[in-house]
């Protein structure tokens, strides 16, 4: 029985319009706002700390520890704040990429996505705002709050939401008939196990999994694939760079970025966009300042989904390369080895010893366009085969409201599968399972009150 | 010709119909100290089971438990009358259990109205309700079709299937109450005039069979438990009965069917002569048949009308066929081929009042001081009817005392998801509970219902010193217990590791408080018991609740912190007599809804269908800023 009253729950939205200034801000709002930042944040402890204050630290992905951004953290305890909840404030370094998984932490922690307009609407809800600027902005919570479930659910992707149909009858598979054995226990009905719950709950979980995973597909295809292109000074960074953006590939050029003084650039590779990363470090090494070389790749890096390590093949591997290889170990990336019309000082055989995984060595010479085909070819190939097809059936959730949704379904299957793990009876189990079947309804706009006894009545025989 | 009207004498609280509803409706004002007068068509129909005779079962058995914490007599009645009792689904986890007996419908009629007569305040009479007398918008008593004029402070009305009631089997129809009782024709003709929407209800019962003619061979015995069990906090283990009667279990099969088939016409639910909406949950036979007709064969449980009869009644094979077809049917079943049939199934139908008509506390929008309850509200089932009955007469109660009214959240009883449901969703068809309709059902358990509102029962007057005292004495035991459980320690060694190891359980590293020994799955109470020092003899009801609170803290909490997000909400009241349509920007539907149900809180303003997000928002920014129109 989904409440449709939403209110009072702690929204998470960014609340910074991309691509405007260096700074993201991305805002909590609600009782748990300062818990659920807590939840991702390596710093002070926010609970602690005095309202209206800014803290410094990190945030972190709490299943990994890895850190996603350095931030300042303001924390505004109610009432004296916008909407009289407690508020938090992520100032983060921009980055559409690092500020979105702020926001996909934040909401799989606990924060649900904010709708249209929903701060404000919650500042005057909370008497923030008195009634003739209430009403002058009614008409555009009525234009939000009806069309943005609407509209959402339009934009589903076809087969998005033909799967979450799917994969919510598996779950009203075994939630359905545990609902009939609970209330007509006297029947003979198939009785539902443990066994089969924990099955349907780890099947439809390893599914919500997959699709959660095509959130950074959908979001590079309007976004474009993070590239970078690194490499010591004069290997030939900046002869890809123009390569790729003089062959008539350029799509946005000179786009103030949101990341601190980085020029972002937009290509079209073979189809797949690509936002070169830090393309002024590329630039300013152009000109004569060296020294950032090195230092300057590792920041490019971290915001990188690909990464293109350029090597000059002609002269034996340094230690600054070896340091690259080492630091880009663990990121999707192709190794160039350039300069392929120099006498080679370097082969792909010889780079075994220091990359020991499946990476792609490309043999090149930017200077004479040779090899470049078959990088363009891998780029794509990484991410069509490696990226799209490989997540079943081309589903991808492509915002951030669909994501927050998954992320609670996934997290009430969690809770279902460590339930059953320890023995929990799967009448408490079920309040998870329910949970996960309303929040993946909501994706797909399918959760009218009601809606699981109108399906019960519909599905089994019952009665006395 | 007319009959002479007389002034009857005046009541605090008069209750017209003395079934289910009725009686705890009755008792409850009575007790609470109001002079009141039950009135019901048959006093040898009084608490009658004109349908199954059995009480309690998933989320029914919930609300006796309820109905008894408030100080009613529903599990009192039935503690006193079972010839079976069964705790089902034990297998599953606490929040689902569920407590069901077989009743003997005669002596549970007999011991309810033994009752009713020796209760003070209350007096018991037969006859016939046919109008109100309504004043200002008042309800100011009733009038008699003996012509008796009684005037009271307030009015409960259970009319239950008697409204206009029509029987139907096969091609026959007559105007009748339940089981050939006479119906009740004019009271619902006045309400109608007074403004009320009434609507059509169907709801049948199964043949019953001579239980001499059964071939009990055939069918497969259900025997009650050894375990005792009762409804009331008063009954005591003791007195649990051990000489139970057993149900028996018998199947349709192909046969059966196709008759049912080849008379489909001559069923009165296809030949479009029933009008009422009947339930989806208790279909007849014959709908079973067509709707799931992939199933080669359904259920049937025979069920004993109680010891001083050899009646049978045919559970799960509800019908309106003719009754020749009826016969035919039965003499299908393994068991029943040589059964004779002593009353045939049928149809009724009969007018409901819709009840988004009502408040929270079961009174009429329309008119004050009228309250209606039960089968007449749209409900189907004893249980349901009892429910309400206990809130409609502490209401009318409180009424004639002239103070503030009684009701009961979504969070405190199954009692409140069902009267929640009823005025702010209406129901489409007669509405049963199901443990499905409870969002908060882990906190609505049978085995708390006592803890969850005898303190209300107590506030009102309607527990008594003794079990009050014993309830409380409950409570600090439970309290005890649980701190004791999170004081003592339980010290790693080989005799805990032992016992861990052969539940597949992991050793104790370290030594832990009890209670967080008893969280491991694996472990039970009793096991725990055997590793703590000078372990007390502790009552098995607070074992239960100790094991509960502390195992399923997790989930309770969770639920818990739902339940503090609607209390919220529900903080925010609606004033009265809000005119809608002065509020801009609320959807011309919600609106439609909004001024139809009119919600007390912006908690019950979500819940209505076709009110979106969007049109709370909008409701409570003018809530908030106090500036609302009126009506009028």
């Amino acid at each position: 029985m989904a409440n449709s009253i939403t209110a009072y729950d702690t929204i998470a939205a960014i609340s910074t319009p991309p691509g405007e200034g260096g700074i993201s801000i991305v805002r909590l709002s609600g009782d748990e706002a300062i818990q659920i930042a807590q939840r991702v944040f390596k710093g002070k402890d926010l609970a602690k700390v005095a309202s209206h204050t800014i803290n410094y630290g990190h945030i972190i992905d709490p299943t990994n520890q890895d850190v996603v951004d350095e931030v300042m953290v303001s924390v505004m305890r109610a009432p004296k704040t916008y909407t009289r909840e407690d508020v938090i404030e992520i100032n983060c370094h921009g980055g559409i990429v690092d500020t979105n998984r702020i926001l996909q932490l934040l909401l799989s922690h606990g924060a649900r996505m904010a709708e249209p307009g929903e701060f404000t609407k919650r500042a005057f809800l909370n008497g923030r705002i008195d009634l003739t600027q209430a009403e002058s902005v009614m008409d555009l919570i009525r234009a939000k709050t009806d069309k943005a479930m609407q509209v959402a659910v339009d934009q589903l992707d076809g087969s998005l939401s033909h799967l979450i149909k799917h994969l919510r009858q598996d779950i009203f598979s075994v939630l359905g008939q545990e609902e009939v054995n609970i209330d007509y226990p006297e029947y003979e009905m198939d009785e539902v196990t443990g066994k089969m719950m924990l099955e349907k709950a780890t099947e439809v979980r390893d599914h919500l999994q997959q699709l959660m995973k095509t959130a950074n597909q959908g979001k590079i295809l309007r976004e474009g694939l993070a590239t970078a292109i690194i490499g010591r000074p004069n290997v030939g960074k900046s002869s890809l760079l123009n390569y790729l953006l003089h062959e008539d590939k350029a799509i946005v050029t000179d786009v103030a970025g949101t990341t601190r003084d980085t020029l972002e650039e937009y290509v079209n590779v073979r189809g797949v966009p690509l936002k070169l990363v830090d393309t002024a470090g590329i630039h300013h090494t152009m000109d004569k300042v060296e020294k950032i070389g090195v230092e300057r790749s590792r920041k490019a890096l971290s915001q990188a989904d690909l990464v293109l390590l350029v090597l000059d093949a002609s002269a034996p591997l340094q230690s600054d390369d070896r340091e690259l290889l080492k630091a880009t170990k663990d990121k999707k990336r192709i190794i160039l080895l350039n300069k392929t019309d120099l006498p080679a000082q370097i082969r792909p055989a010889n780079l075994e010893a220091v990359v020991t995984d499946d990476t792609l060595i490309i043999p090149v010479s930017i200077l004479k366009t040779d090899g470049l085909d078959r990088l363009e070819a891998a780029i794509a190939k990484l991410f069509f085969d490696e990226g799209i097809e490989n997540s079943q059936s081309n589903v991808l959730v492509t915002n951030a409201r669909q994501y927050g949704l998954l992320a609670q379904a996934k997290t009430a299957l969690d809770d279902v599968i460590t339930g059953l793990q320890n023995d929990v009876p799967l009448d408490l189990v079920q309040i998870d399972m329910t949970t996960a079947w309303e929040k993946m309804g909501e994706v797909v706009g399918e959760n009218a009150p009601d809606e699981l006894i109108t399906q019960l009545f519909s599905q089994f025989c019952l009665g006395k | 010709m007319t009959v002479p009207e007389y002034t009857g004498e005046d009541y605090d609280v008069i209750v017209v119909g003395a079934g289910h509803a009725g009686s705890e409706a009755a008792l409850a004002a009575a007790r609470m100290g109001q002079k009141t007068m039950l009135i019901t068509l048959n006093l040898e129909m009084v608490a009658f089971m004109p349908c199954n005779p059995s009480v309690g079962g998933p989320a029914k058995g919930i609300v006796v438990r309820e109905v008894d914490a408030l100080g009613g007599q529903m599990g009192k009645n039935i503690d006193a009358t079972y010839i079976q009792m069964r705790m089902l689904n034990t297998g599953k986890g606490p929040a689902v259990r569920a407590l069901r007996a077989q009743a003997d419908k005669n002596a549970y009629h007999r011991v309810m109205k033994d009752t009713l007569e020796n209760t003070p305040n209350l007096t018991l009479r037969q006859g016939m309700a046919t109008d109100l007398i309504v004043e200002d918008g008042e309800c100011r008593g009733i009038v008699t079709n003996t012509g008796a004029r009684y005037r009271a402070k307030s009015v409960v009305l259970t009319a239950g299937t008697s409204s206009r009631g029509k029987i139907i089997i096969g091609e026959l129809m007559y105007s009748s109450g339940p089981n050939n009782s006479i119906p009740s024709i004019e009271l619902s003709e006045n309400l109608e005039k007074l403004g009320f929407k009434l609507r059509r209800f169907k709801t049948g019962t199964p043949p019953r069979v001579n239980g001499n003619t059964i071939d009990y061979d055939q069918t497969q015995e259900e025997p009650g438990d050894k375990t005792p069990n009762a409804f009331s906090f008063t009954t005591k283990d003791a007195d649990y009965l051990q000489d139970q009667m057993s149900c028996w279990m018998t199947y349709t099969n192909e046969e059966t069917h196709k008759i049912i088939r080849a008379n489909l016409k001559r069923a009165p639910m296809f030949s479009g002569v029933i009008k009422g909406v009947g339930p989806r949950y208790c279909p007849s036979i014959e709908d079973k048949v067509v709707r799931f007709a992939d199933k080669p064969r359904h259920q049937i449980f025979l069920e004993p009308e109680g010891r001083d009869t050899s009646e049978y009644y045919v559970g799960d094979f509800s019908t309106s066929m003719p009754e020749e077809i009826q016969q035919k049917m039965l003499h299908t079943v393994a068991g029943l081929q040589h059964a004779k049939m002593m009353r045939p199934g049928y149809a009724i139908e009969y007018d409901v009042i819709e009840p988004w008509q009502l408040t929270h506390t079961l009174e009429t929008k329309h008119v004050k001081n009228l309250f209606t309850a039960g089968q007449m509200n749209g409900t189907s089932g004893y249980e349901e009817a009892a429910g309400q009955g206990i809130i409609a007469g502490i209401n009318a109660a409180l009424r004639a005392q002239g103070k503030p009214g009684f009701r009961l959240g979504r969070d405190e009883a199954y009692i409140g998801v069902m009267i929640d449901d009823l005025v702010t969703k209406g129901t489409n068809e007669p509405y049963r509970l199901l443990t499905s309709r409870a969002e908060y059902r882990l906190v609505l358990r049978h085995d708390n219902a006592d803890l969850r509102l005898t303190e209300k029962g107590r506030a009102l007057g309607l527990i008594d010193d003794d079990r009050y005292a014993a309830f409380e004495a409950k409570k600090q035991a439970i309290e005890a217990e649980m701190a004791r459980l999170h004081s003592i320690r339980i010290k790693p060694g080989k005799e805990v590791d032992d016992f861990l190891a052969s539940k597949g359980g992991a050793p104790l590293k370290d030594g832990i408080l009890a209670s967080d020994f008893l969280k491991r799955p694996e472990v039970s109470y009793e096991d725990l018991a055997q590793f703590m020092p000078d372990h007390p003899a502790v009552d098995r009801r607070v074992i239960e609740q100790v094991t509960i609170q502390i195992k399923y803290a997790g989930y309770i909490a969770k639920e818990q912190q739902k339940i503090d997000r609607l209390h919220r909400l529900e903080a925010k009241k609606i004033p009265d007599h809000i005119d809608y349509n002065a509020i801009n920007g609320i959807a011309t539907e919600a609106r439609q809804k909004l001024t139809k149900i009119q919600p007390e809180t912006i908690a019950q303003a979500g819940r209505i269908s076709g009110v979106n997000p969007a049109d709370v928002a909008i409701l409570s920014v003018y809530i908030e800023q106090g500036k609302i129109a009126k009506v009028g």
